[in-house]
């Protein structure tokens, strides 16, 4: 009895012993960790922004590497927008800044304040879409959707600034805008009605 | 992305007192962010100087200054651009997209880093993103390097399109050093070839400013053609692309400018071809001998022999289009 009595005392303290050691390594180790990490990498540099979306002010505090694409999707939750290749590369993530088609995946939003940005939600006027967007309904101008925002944003872009002289023309001035789907033909149409307007 | 520190400079002289050597200066953005989400570039901060430099073009007597602010949009539609310096207005519309000439600046496009696979694949050596760590490209894929003044160090080719028509054109490069004292550094000298430093792409002093281009005026305005060649017709960097120039009288070629993107490390100028075609008569057999004369020293890699039947046929096609305007 007295055996047995000791055997668990014993086996008590060594148990407490081995879970006050794992409790305690851990958090030094942690602890450390954020002391190294904070000493080779420095710490993030958060701004306090003012932005201007669609006529909406907007203010918020932003790390300083923060692009506009993902400000305006995980800040925002614009998510219209959209993140294709994030390089520059794809025109998914086409927005306007003060009237001009311009990649948000490229521009830090830290250069954004002062600016107005327009996204593919401030296109429309309450429920009654933008011509351009009638025009890829009525044209096939989609398959997926996924480059649509991107490619409407352009195409508004592109009617604005003359570019749709010929099917040559609009489709050099609609090159930044890639559909792995192959929706060219009908995007190329829509952006032909409109300029007919 | 490393975290970096952001300020936004008010003038040139307030951007290079926030500038130290471990800080970027950031305009249009469309290369550097590009280089710190792939952590090629790792600066501690960031120097906003989209508004502390000038995004005026102007035009005197003797020659043009184009801001480093100006937008590449701006700059290919700038109307004493299009009349006076067409060459400059058509190899702008050449490059990039719509949205990038929308936001890319033009001392940005002086600065911009070659497009080199490996350059941009972190997980290979490449003597340009890392010092001594080798060239990936010398005997990996090399379809889009250079033929022409490359070394064992780096065969990365110059990106740029409106930098051949600026090299054509003679412009100069206007800056302010870190002590913001002016200098100026004539085109061809601006850009290097790989040498020992090919982490290097320019001769730019350290934590300078680029503040305008100077192209001084010419007679080439009437006769010019840039042509581009690459793998779809739009959106892309140049396989080949040539920037020609003629000042003629009569059938008579006075002067020529030749120069080509796609082919080495820095804008290359054609100079022999340029010195065979004075006072030749515009013929199709003198531009063939031309873009003969040019081809004879290049050396292509492995994997872009297809580059110099391309770059003869460029040249060719380059003169010819420009004689006939």
């Amino acid at each position: 009895m007295s055996d047995s009595t000791n055997h668990s005392r014993r086996s008590f303290l060594k148990s407490t012993a081995i879970v006050a050691i794992f409790a305690s390594i851990p958090t030094s180790v942690k602890a450390f960790y954020q002391d190294v990490k904070d000493f080779i990498l420095p710490k993030k540099s958060i701004l306090p922004i003012k932005i201007s979306v669609n006529r909406k002010v907007h203010e918020i505090n932003i790390d300083s590497r923060s692009t506009l694409l993902d400000v305006l999707r995980e800040n925002l939750n614009l998510t219209g927008t959209k993140k294709g290749c994030d390089h520059g590369q794809c025109g998914a993530c086409t927005v306007h800044i003060d009237g001009e088609r311009a990649l948000s995946c490229l521009t830090l939003v830290a250069m954004v304040p002062g600016k107005e940005v327009t996204t593919i939600e401030g296109l429309s006027t309450g429920d009654q879409l933008h011509p351009m967007q009638e025009a890829f309904i009525e044209c096939d101008g989609f398959q997926c959707g996924y480059c649509t925002p991107g490619q409407i944003m352009s195409a508004v872009a592109c009617v604005k600034e003359g570019h749709t002289n010929s099917v040559e023309e609009i489709k050099e001035f609609m090159s930044g805008n890639l559909c792995r789907c192959g929706a060219y033909n009908g995007i190329v149409e829509s952006i032909q009605k409109v300029a007919a307007l | 992305m490393k975290p970096f520190t952001f300020n936004k400079a008010k003038n040139s002289s307030e951007a290079l007192k926030l500038k130290i050597s471990n800080k970027d200066f950031i305009a249009g953005g469309t290369n550097i962010v590009d280089l710190l989400k792939k952590n090629i570039a790792q600066p501690e901060g960031m120097v906003d100087v989209s508004t502390a430099l000038s995004a005026e073009i102007k035009l005197s007597e003797k020659s043009v200054n184009i801001g480093a602010m100006v937008r590449n949009t701006a700059l290919a539609t700038n109307s004493d651009l299009l009349k006076n310096y067409p060459l400059a207005t058509k190899a702008v519309l050449a490059g990039a997209s719509p949205q990038i000439r929308n936001m890319a600046s033009t001392a940005g496009n002086l600065l911009q880093r070659t497009r080199c696979p490996y350059f941009y694949d972190v997980t290979t050596p490449c003597n340009k993103r890392k010092k001594g760590s080798g060239c990936s490209a010398l005997t990996g894929d090399n379809k889009m390097s250079a033929i022409v003044g490359y070394n064992d160090q780096c065969v990365a080719v110059h990106p740029s399109d409106l930098c051949i028509s600026l090299s054509a054109l003679d412009a100069t490069v206007h800056g302010l050093n870190a002590k913001n004292e002016k200098f100026v550094i004539p085109f061809k000298d601006f850009h290097k070839l790989p040498e020992n430093t090919p982490w290097l792409d320019n001769n730019l002093p350290q934590n300078a400013l680029i503040t305008h281009i100077e192209v001084p005026k010419n007679e080439f305005h009437k006769k010019y053609a840039y042509v581009k060649l690459r793998e779809r017709t739009s959106y892309a960097f140049a396989m080949i692309s040539v920037g020609a120039a003629l000042q003629m009288e009569g059938n008579t070629i006075k002067n020529a400018r030749l120069a080509s993107g796609g082919v080495a490390h820095k804008p290359w100028r054609w100079y022999e071809a340029e010195e065979y075609l004075k006072g030749k008569k515009a013929s199709e057999e003198v531009f063939k001998k031309a873009s003969e004369i040019a081809t004879e020293k290049v050396k292509p890699l492995a994997h872009n022999g297809y580059k110099v039947p391309m770059l003869k046929g460029a040249i060719e096609l380059a003169l010819q289009n420009a004689s006939k305007l």
